[in-house]
């Protein structure tokens, strides 16, 4: 089992930031309006941001990354590492991490790779910089977050289109002597199609076929480019595996779950996360909740939690949560990390 | 599991339709309210009250609200 404790760092800022265009699922007119009521209630999604073309998620976590490097008054020449996770980087080839390290004035001496992963990836993101940054005794790290999922559906996919939302995010990480997180990280690899595009990679290269539109069932419709999602596979994925990783994690590390003050989970549908909660027997004051302002923004979902609906909370007191990311890949992880007076501004437009 | 409270609890996934009109022997898909939305409340229902995993292909493979119980049971 991947459950390893990552030691000397803590997190010291969080920002997040959001296209400023607003699309509400109230008005989407692929589905029915009472559907689009039921929608609203079961999957919790009510407004989504998109990003306009020419924007992408390193332009938003470019943004997020400045705001807090200036609210924190890092020197930046002391950025040692760079991590970006994304499943839409700006370029197919270079990597886009080398292209955020220049434009946030990062030094020469800062390491920097992407990483492709969605949903799990803010809390993967975590252990992959925490498990170097504690190598590196006085170091900083920023790990940047986000992606345009919404340039990837298709308008004409109802079991898409209301679903994702776009958002960057930046998360400071230091090396301190005290701080630890522990990790439980998984991954089946034999759904890997239950959330895929198929086309456009190097499997299945682009070829005229790829743009061709087809009708699966009424009311979806896509491409070979677009994203395709089995939302019932992924839903009894996430009640099949969620609690029990999040459980195992607690048991195998010896975590008191009457310290746990907040599980902040990845911002799917509402149903599912409300079946998880239960099955871990956790209040609803303890599950805070973005989805209903800012959807699904797939890797970006915790960090967009965290500073939304837990900000002055983060930013004035100590906090023990548990982060719970899971979906494509398929690939799952939960992270139990103590956070005390941490740097968080408003979540902001651009 | 009985086939009488599982039906109960089908029943009760629905918000439109009058409770008393679902019996063992009614063609859930056939119903107005039935759609993806219906399907996703019914799985979590029966995964929370009976524990037990209900597929697509489940749906898909049952007519009646029996024949689901009777899927779901042999699980």
């Amino acid at each position: 089992m991947a459950v390893f404790t990552v030691p000397h760092i803590k997190i010291s800022g969080i920002s997040a930031c959001v296209p400023k265009q607003t699309e509400d699922n109230a008005q989407f007119e692929l589905l029915p309006e009472n559907e689009r009521a039921l929608f609203i209630k079961t999957v919790g999604i009510r407004f989504r941001r998109v990003a306009p073309a020419g924007t992408t998620a390193s332009d938003l976590c470019y943004a997020a990354a400045d705001k807090l490097l200036t609210d924190l008054g890092w020197d930046r020449n002391e950025i040692k590492l760079l991590v970006f996770i994304t499943q839409t980087p700006d370029y197919l080839i270079p990597n886009t991490s080398s292209i955020l390290q220049e434009k946030l004035g990062l030094p020469k001496t800062c390491m920097a790779f992407d990483a492709n992963l969605g949903c799990s990836g803010y809390v993967y993101g975590l252990s992959m910089a925490g498990s170097i940054l504690q190598n590196m005794p006085g170091g900083k790290a920023l790990l940047l977050v986000g992606d345009i999922s919404t340039a990837t559906i298709s308008m004409e996919d109802k079991s898409t289109a209301p679903l994702f939302s776009d958002a960057g995010t930046a998360t400071a990480l230091e090396y301190t002597e005290s701080g630890k997180v522990h990790f439980n990280l998984q991954t089946d690899g034999r759904e890997f199609d239950d959330i895929i595009i198929p086309d456009g990679g190097y499997r299945n290269r682009y070829n005229p076929k790829s743009e061709e539109y087809i009708e699966y069932e009424k009311g979806i419709r896509r491409n070979n480019l677009q994203m395709k999602l089995d939302g019932v596979k992924i839903f009894n994925f996430a009640l099949r595996e969620i609690a029990l990783n999040i459980n195992t994690l607690f048991d195998e590390k010896q975590v008191d779950r009457a310290l746990v003050d907040y599980y902040v989970f990845h911002q799917a549908n509402l149903l599912m996360l409300e079946s998880v909660r239960k099955k871990l027997k956790v209040e609803t004051e303890k599950v805070p909740y973005s989805l209903y302002d800012y959807g699904n923004t797939s890797s970006a979902t915790i960090p967009v939690t965290m500073v939304t609906k837990l900000r002055e909370q983060l930013m004035y007191s100590k906090r023990h949560l548990l982060l719970s990311g899971f979906g494509v890949g398929l690939s799952w992880g939960s992270a139990y990390i103590e956070t005390e007076n941490i740097v968080c501004p408003e979540i902001f437009e651009v | 599991m009985l086939l009488e409270e599982f039906t109960k609890k089908f029943a009760e996934c629905f918000n439109q339709t009058d409770p008393a009109a679902i019996k063992p022997e009614t063609e859930f898909r056939k119903l107005e309210e039935w759609g993806s939305m219906m399907a996703l409340i019914v799985i979590a229902t029966i995964d929370a009250d009976f524990g037990k995993t209900v597929t697509s292909d489940d749906l898909k493979n049952a007519n009646t609200v029996a024949d689901l119980f009777g899927i779901v049971k042999n699980k």
